[in-house]
């Protein structure tokens, strides 16, 4: 009995130790992410709810029903939308291609990859002047326009900018993305499409019914990824147009950076807010959506 | 016989399939590298060259109108210079201290961040890997979800915290979140929980403590991932935009990344070589830690570790 107590003191102490060791070693980070995220969040949320930091009076809802009022907000968040919706399928599928070009049997593999790597390598800032000279008024693509007697576009001055911004996004993005999928490809199991081919099945047959089910989890990666990385999309526009952009590529941070100049605390707490939880709304479908995915091919 | 005549002609079609993409992915692979090798070989352009075919991007201010006025209507996109100079590079370097002095902008913010970041996640990385439970997984989840959220929704927090502490317009008010950002423990978590836990029992029946777990055992076979961490978040911060826009009200502060837009209407004869000096250190990384980054890249794929 007293064997007992004693033994079971012992791995008591192993593991206050342990826990001391696991707290150590994770304390600077925990604290830094608790100081600089999420206490202040709920700062956030408090702010949202209150009508002005001075008078601090309960108004519930009235910010957000605000906000959703909010023109300029409506706009940038109709934008980033559009964006979002034709870019991300639009990326993923072309870096699923590149994936799948690469992985074929062609030459210069290794000189194609870095090629298509480059992009994410270089700051937007540096090459953004490039872009202009092409998509200016007078610029490169509308001298090729020219020769196929096509109506010139004023590119960053009206509705037709968001197809520039597709263009910079998918040159940015393409290169990572196919990186994930290349590593996913080389994690089929071989033998499985050994087998496939014995049994006399296409190559058509192979990708949408072998390959696809193993990368399932991957694609839903990339959209998740591509998503969060195309609400950067301001950067592009902002280098591109300035602080001032035309009415189709006035984005979400744009909203962000005119409310910071203003410090309309109210206004930044609740589209915040709103914007995490559709956020956190997203994540929780792929998280599901990943989960009975994850199921099948197992 | 029939059997080998149409292997036979399958083989060929598949070698006329593989000409075609060769040929498909090198067009791509020129679309892909033409904005930067236009930038670099522009950079080698004299001022009255770049005058004479970016004439349309050259504006004037007009003090008597009050409106911009063009050089020219021409704009012509050119990449072979007439003449290979390297005027552009010593008027940046020795004439024109400004965007030198933005460049180090850059490097003050960034090293730091990339620095002090992989230190923390480190750490923090060993905690996740080697003890879990419960509460660690909830706990790396919210690491999870805080990673997945745009500047749009953190940059909020971060200026409210960097108000109450005073460091608004200080390097600081980017810095010190950047170093708490959760992307590198994440990643190097998930790579510290493929160390097998019999290396690690192992050292502990030899005597090692947990430091020297951590450093003798942990650290070292992380060392290539911890690499490709640091060029992956070096390069996502020498593309900062968003931050310096909110955080620095005082542009003298702002880092090239930003900066660079604002010369390019004014001095379009320095933007090439500037931002080409820009690139530099980042091409690099490619060149040397190509491998690195894309074994990086793979470890970054799937949210469950």
């Amino acid at each position: 009995m007293r064997k007992k107590v004693k033994a079971n003191k012992k791995s008591r102490t192993i593991k206050g130790s342990e826990r001391a060791t696991e707290l150590t070693f994770i304390a600077p980070s925990l604290l830094g992410v608790l100081v600089f995220f999420i206490l202040p969040f709920f700062v956030v949320i408090y702010y949202s709810i209150i009508d002005n930091p001075i008078n601090k009076e309960f108004v519930f809802l009235d910010n957000f029903k605000a906000i959703i009022e909010n023109e300029a907000f409506v706009l940038a968040a109709k934008n980033t939308t559009i964006f979002s919706v034709i870019a991300v399928p639009l990326v993923v599928v072309l870096s699923l291609l590149l994936a799948l070009l690469l992985d074929s049997k062609i030459p210069f593999k290794s000189q194609l990859r870095a090629s298509f790597l480059c992009p994410m390598m270089v700051p937007i800032a540096s090459v953004v002047l490039i872009w202009q000279v092409m998509f200016h008024k007078n610029g490169t693509v509308n001298q090729i326009f020219e020769i196929f007697e096509a109506q010139p576009v004023d590119w960053l001055k009206s509705n037709q900018g968001m197809v520039v911004v597709i263009i910079m996004f998918l040159w940015k993005n393409l290169g990572y993305n196919m990186i994930l999928f290349l590593a996913a490809i080389s994690n089929i199991p071989g033998d499985i499409m050994e087998v496939a081919t014995l049994e006399g099945a296409g190559s058509i047959y192979k990708f949408f019914h072998l390959k696809l089910r193993y990368l399932s989890p991957t694609i839903l990666f990339v959209t998740i990824l591509s998503l969060i990385n195309s609400f950067k999309i301001f950067r592009e526009v902002y280098l591109l147009t300035g602080d001032y952009p035309f009415d189709a590529l006035y984005m979400l941070q744009h909203f962000m950076n005119n409310t910071f100049n203003l410090l309309e605390y109210q206004k930044l707490s609740s589209a915040a807010i709103i914007m995490s939880i559709v956020m956190v709304v997203i994540i929780g479908i792929m998280f599901i959506v990943e989960y009975w995915f994850g199921k099948d091919v197992e | 016989m029939m059997k080998t005549v149409s292997v036979k002609k399958q083989k060929r079609r598949q070698k006329v399939a593989n000409v075609f993409l060769t040929i498909f992915a090198i067009l791509c692979a020129v679309l892909f590298l033409f904005p930067t090798v236009m930038t670099i070989a522009n950079s080698f352009m004299t001022q009255k060259e770049i005058n004479a075919n970016y004439g349309a991007m050259i504006s004037n201010f007009d003090e008597s109108e009050g409106k911009k006025t063009y050089i020219s209507e021409k704009l012509n996109l050119k990449l072979i210079p007439d003449k290979v100079s390297v005027e552009q590079y010593k008027t940046v370097l020795l004439k024109s201290s400004d965007y030198l002095m933005k460049f180090w902008n850059s490097v003050i913010l960034v090293v730091p961040i990339v620095l002090f970041q992989i230190i923390v996640a480190c750490l923090a990385a060993y905690s996740f890997a080697r003890y879990r439970g419960k509460l660690k997984e909830l706990l790396f989840f919210l690491y999870v979800i805080l990673m997945l959220m745009p500047y749009q929704v953190t940059l909020v927090p971060n200026y409210l915290v960097a108000d109450t502490l005073g460091l608004l317009d200080t390097r600081m008010s980017i810095i010190l979140p950047g170093i708490f950002a959760p992307f590198s423990v994440f990643l190097l978590a998930k790579v510290m929980r493929r160390i097998p836990t019999s290396f690690i029992e192992a050292a502990k029946l030899d005597g090692a403590g947990e430091v020297q777990i951590f450093t003798q055992i942990c650290l070292p076979l992380s060392k290539s991932a911890i690499f490709s961490v640091v060029l992956l978040l070096f390069i996502d911060y020498w593309n900062m935009v968003e931050q310096p826009l909110i955080m620095l009200s005082d542009s003298d502060y702002h880092p090239l990344s930003v900066f660079l837009s604002k010369i390019n209407s004014g001095d379009v004869g320095l933007a090439f070589a500037v931002a080409v000096i820009y690139m530099i250190p980042t091409l690099l990384m490619f060149f040397y830690g190509e491998d690195y980054l894309v074994e990086g890249i793979a470890y970054s794929g799937g949210i469950k570790g």
